[in-house]
């Protein structure tokens, strides 16, 4: 371990590290623009500059220099003063000085630090440059006069995105960042780049001019809108969500949110249900609460339980899961289902149904099989871990499913179960690969596993795991990518079918054939709604989707952003929102509304506040206890043996931008769609 | 002076062949199965003896940076780079070497390649070197034909390639690891350093680069012997090198001299003197554009080599000397300057980047006049806050003409300003 003295203190630090580094441990704040931790080194800004001897008599970038045994470092000394207010003043002469119109204003590094390190005036007297806005899509604004030139957006496309469609053109002061030929970023994690551009040059487009980010009040929560549960901080303004950034969480989202995560908030603001309805006469009625949870719980009470169903969709949360859950087996029904896709899963051991590799351990393993999943559409900053792996090096990816652009070079073995199969009986050369490897890790999706037959391929997917030795010692390589934030929290509280119970799909069929007479839908719209028959259809959502549209009564939820909730994401992790903003209207928590309805129902719930709700959770399974930990699951025979169609696998999800009640709902997830489809239409001109 | 038969370069006008047969005539290609035989060791202290200084401007030992390459492989390739990318204002000696005497590179890059283990050598000239390129593939054709190079090269069982690259025309691909990542496909940039080349270069495999000249003189100094080298020019600026003269002299001239020659020597020798004489000399920028300029004064008793031109703040450069007599206008002059700085910078760090731009736009109004007295500070400080704060030399060499403008014109800028001054006030 290299010794070495910063600013007169003697420091020891790992080898490898770089000075930056080194000088950040030994507490020292070292300016710097282009640096990223996440990113390869540019060095190019050159505004981390401290003194190092032995060395040159002149300033060395401390990103881009390794420590070194008895290096001395001065972070503080006249020279490096000196060349900071230097860099300092290169960049601003060419910068715009229009903070009060930018949009970063308040969280710019380049205004922060021109505070901190810069002159007080102005020595230039020439022209400032000026550079054409280039169009990034629907989602990045761009203002490229503001660039700095830091190259941190084409590192992030280029290294983790894996999309290498921004680049610099020209030379010197001339030189431009953009795309060459102007198109819209084909990444779903674009958005990222507005948080790494330290100045105002790629702000948000939705976002701009709407609010200052002094004015925002933050609050820190989870994204459920795919299931990797990423750390997202949701800055609110009075009654509204105005945006959602990445939080950092190294074993989770490291600190990348997908675009929708961040970009689908406007979504939150329309089509949403703040009343409760009733059908009367055919149509939706606004009523207040007493009568609607009076209607829907004498409904509930006198209905036999075997003729009453429930599903819960895609973002229910866990307490809501919960308090339905035993409102339904009060009810004595077991028809209940958290899959609404049809996902045979859940019904064995807890590794069965999990991401067990963990997503930080994505990084440990050293080949990958993805079978029936589109991870970059289906959780694309799972993807962009994986991506970071491939990166490493000596990581062979193979996928079987439909063949797509996953930003990382994987070899398609296959269309459907015969592939597998033969990787089982090593009759394809990517098994000796699995075979070889000593972490192999297998992601099954719900595209392989959303069929008649999933339960066998799930039984298949485990043999192939025990074939290639995926699970041994501490390594468990077995991983199911879900979609839903929901479904890990649902199969953990049992969320499933009962003795004879019905599935989804038996659901809607009895639904439609009259066996089945009310139904209740907990924010599940993504069944097919049209086939429910005359059942009574129980929505309990926040949006006016599907489910509303085909509901007899509908009581209003809250979104994420609006309740108090625990979701577990892919890996098994519990994690848990906050409140941002109030539900609008009338509006309320859904665990609290699936109270107030077991009382009118006559088969009152025993809880009176959250914490009641929660203390529950943790008594039914140690997972709810333990908010933000992964526990691994044990490795048991899971899966039934059966007869597999070869039918090839189809990935569940077409459209990255348009999966839920919420991106359905969002204006600017509709327009990257659009973007996606090819591109905005050309402007006539008599299009205003 | 020089004796011809010291010369290293006796084509250098291409009055006689440059081909095979005209390049054996003049004794290149001899005996080079023999030196290659002598060993790897021997090669590389030969030429670390001879005291050969890089040619291509900064003057680093060659034979210290081809010891720099790892003795033992570790699984990687190395490779010889050389840099023929040629496009320092007023330098157009590497030019002459490839049009006139290309054999001479050729068999460098095959005993510098041997000395430093490398198999394959890449000559990356230059864009606008054209027919150059032509000449230098017909020879290396040649060369691949004659059994000089290739699997068995010279017959000494030493398998080397020599590939001719040629690049699109920019300044910055001159520097070394802008030429590497240009060599590699990728936009011309510097790297950080380190890694250096030596560790992590081409293709990330161990890399030397080196100038045409220093590879194109080591196969007569390996023959001749290190101490016939190191016979020339003062201690530590030894050998012998090309100097291009040009400007306002009778002959401007490309000529082969011995190293630490006087500068009034080599001018009123070789050029035939400064026009009207030395009296009528203004000022010389003695190696290329990226060097300080040295008023007449200077330039009187300095020697054209490395450690003396310092010592006058200036430098050896390319050795390409550029005479200014009293008929020009030296503010404008070295404008110019900026402006093909602030062109070819590359853009990738901040101080270079905006630098470049803004000395221009102040070193335009200074040819006018337009500025007030205090921005000269601020224009000698800007170039102290690009001076050595850069990823490459380039900010160096944007910075430093200015800087010897400042030093020993500034009188002249100061009359032009006060000039102006006193002109618009007159027209008030």
């Amino acid at each position: 371990m290299p010794t070495l003295i910063i600013d007169g203190e003697e420091i020891e630090v790992e080898a490898g590290l770089t000075v930056l580094q080194a000088c950040e441990f030994a507490g020292k704040e070292i300016p710097r623009f282009c640096y990223h931790e996440r990113l390869s080194v540019a060095g190019n800004c050159r505004m981390c500059l401290v003194e190092v001897s032995p060395g040159p008599p002149k300033p060395a970038a401390s990103c881009a220099m390794p420590v070194a045994d008895g290096m001395e470092v001065k972070t503080d000394s006249d020279m490096v003063r000196k060349a900071r207010q230097g860099v300092m003043e290169f960049l601003l002469i060419n910068h715009p000085l229009d903070c009060p119109i930018c949009d970063q204003g308040g969280e710019c590094d380049l205004q922060d630090q021109a505070m901190a390190y810069g002159n007080d005036g102005s020595r230039f007297l020439e022209n400032k440059r000026a550079v054409e806005d280039k169009d990034l899509g629907p989602l990045i604004k761009t203002i490229m006069t503001r660039c700095i030139h830091c190259t941190r957006c084409i590192r992030f496309a280029t290294e983790v995105a894996g999309v290498p469609e921004l680049g610099a053109t020209g030379r010197g002061e001339n030189m431009e960042v953009g795309t060459y030929v102007e198109k819209a970023l084909s990444s779903e994690l674009s958005g990222n780049m507005i948080d790494l551009c330290p100045v105002g040059a790629l702000t948000s487009k939705p976002y701009a001019f709407t609010a200052r980010s002094w004015e925002l009040k933050k609050t820190e929560s989870i994204d459920v809108l795919d299931a990797v549960g990423s750390n997202i901080r949701v800055d609110t303004r009075g009654p509204e969500v105005m945006r959602i950034l990445p939080r950092n969480n190294d074993g989770v989202n490291e600190e990348w949110i997908s675009d929708k995560a961040r970009f689908a908030c406007d979504g939150l603001r329309r089509q949403r249900l703040d009343k409760p309805y009733l059908r009367k006469d055919g149509k939706l009625q606004p009523v207040g609460w007493p009568e609607a949870l009076s209607v829907v719980g004498q409904k509930l009470a006198g209905t036999s339980g075997d003729k009453i169903a429930a599903i819960a969709g895609d973002l229910a949360d866990a307490e809501a899961m919960l308090t339905l859950k035993e409102l339904m087996d009060s009810l004595v029904s077991p028809n209940i289902d958290c899959r609404q896709d049809g996902t045979q899963i859940g019904e064995g051991p807890r590794a069965a149904y999990l991401f067990n590799s963990t997503i930080d351990g994505i990084e440990d393993a050293d080949a990958l099989l993805i079978v029936g999943s589109n991870p970059r559409l289906e959780a694309p900053v799972l993807n962009a871990r994986i991506r970071k792996r491939y990166l490493m090096g000596g990581f062979p990816v193979g996928l079987i499913g439909e063949n797509a652009d996953l930003t990382y070079k994987a070899e398609h073995l296959g269309a459907g179960p015969d592939t597998l199969q033969a990787l089982i009986d090593g009759s394809i050369r990517f098994a000796e690969v699995m075979k070889g490897a000593e972490r192999p890790m297998i992601i099954v999706g719900t595209g392989a596993l959303a069929r008649p037959d999933g339960p066998a391929i799930l039984a298949q997917s485990r043999r192939l795991a025990e074939t290639v030795d995926a699970v041994s010692g501490d390594w468990n390589g077995f991983n199911v990518l879900q979609r839903a934030a929901s479904r890990i929290a649902g199969l953990d509280i049992g969320f499933r079918p009962g003795d004879g119970g019905r599935r989804t799909n038996r659901i809607i069929a009895g639904a439609a054939s009259g066996d089945i007479e009310v139904v209740y839908l907990l924010g599940a719209d993504e069944i097919d709604t049209s086939a429910l028959g005359n059942a009574f259809v129980i929505y309990q959502g926040h949006h006016g989707d599907a489910g509303a549209h085909r509901a007899d009564a509908i009581l209003p939820g809250a979104a994420y952003t609006e309740k108090e909730a625990t979701y577990v994401n892919v890996e098994g992790r519990a994690q848990q929102t906050k409140l941002a903003i109030f539900p609008p209207g009338e509006a309320k928590e859904d665990w609290a509304i699936i109270r107030a309805l077991s009382e009118s129902a006559g088969k009152k719930l025993p809880y009176d506040s959250l914490e009641q709700v929660r203390a529950r959770l943790a008594e039914i399974h140690p997972v709810f206890a333990d908010i933000g930990e992964v526990t691994p699951a044990a490795w048991e025979a899971f899966g039934i043996e059966g007869d597999i169609e070869s039918a090839p696998f189809r990935n569940p999800v077409t459209d990255f931008y348009l999966t839920d009640v919420i991106s359905r709902a969002s204006e600017t997830m509709a327009e990257c769609t659009a973007a996606a489809r090819g591109g905005n239409p050309e402007k006539t001109g008599t299009d205003g | 002076m020089l004796q011809d038969q010291d010369r290293i370069f006796t084509n250098i006008y291409g009055f006689n062949d440059p081909f095979l047969a005209g390049a054996r005539s003049r004794g290149d290609w001899d005996g080079t199965k023999d030196i290659l035989a002598k060993g790897r060791e021997w090669i590389v202290e030969e030429i670390k003896s001879s005291g050969l200084r890089g040619r291509g401007g900064a003057g680093f030992g060659t034979g210290l940076k081809w010891s720099f390459m790892p003795k033992e492989s570790d699984g990687r390739p190395h490779y010889l780079v050389v840099n023929a990318d040629e496009g320092e204002p007023g330098t157009c000696k590497d030019r002459e070497i490839m049009r006139h005497d290309p054999h001479k590179l050729i068999e460098g890059c095959l005993l510098a390649g041997f000395g430093m283990g490398a198999h394959a050598a890449y000559i990356y000239v230059r864009g606008e070197f054209y027919r150059e390129t032509e000449a230098l593939q017909r020879v290396v054709d040649e060369a691949y034909d004659a059994g000089l190079l290739g699997d068995d090269a010279c017959g000494s069982g030493w398998k080397m390639d020599v590939h001719v690259h040629r690049g699109a025309g920019a300044y910055i691909c001159g520097e070394e690891t802008a030429l590497i990542e240009s060599l590699e496909g990728k936009k011309g940039q510097p790297r950080l350093k380190p890694p250096f080349p030596a560790n992590a270069g081409l293709y990330g495999c161990p890399t030397t680069v080196n100038n045409v000249e220093s590879i194109a003189v080591a196969p007569e100094i390996l023959r001749r012997g290190a101490d016939w080298f190191a016979g020339f020019g003062r201690q530590n600026n030894t050998g012998t090198k090309l100097f291009n003269i040009s400007g306002h002299v009778e002959h401007p001239c490309t000529v082969e001299e011995e190293m630490s020659i006087p500068l009034k020597t080599l001018i009123e020798k070789h050029a035939g003197g400064v026009r009207g004489g030395w009296d009528n000399l203004l000022a010389v920028i003695p190696g290329g554009a990226s060097v300080p300029v040295i008023p007449k004064s200077i330039c009187d008793n300095v020697l054209m080599d490395f450690d003396a031109l310092r010592e006058v703040q200036s430098g050896l450069g390319t050795a390409a000397v550029m005479v200014m007599d009293r008929s020009t206008d030296i503010i404008q002059a070295i404008a110019r300057l900026s402006a093909f700085y602030k062109h070819e910078s590359c853009g990738q760090c901040t101080p270079c980047r905006e630098g470049t731009g803004w000395m221009m736009r102040v070193m335009n109004r200074m040819v006018a006049g337009d500025a007030s007295l205090e921005e000269i500070d601020i224009l000698e400080e800007v170039t102290r806050q690009v001076e050595g704060h850069t990823i490459c030399a380039l900010g160096d060499a944007a910075a430093w003409p200015i800087q010897g403008l400042i030093r020993h014109f500034r009188d002249e800028i100061e009359d032009r300003i006060r000039k102006r001054g006193g002109a618009a006030q007159a027209a008030e």
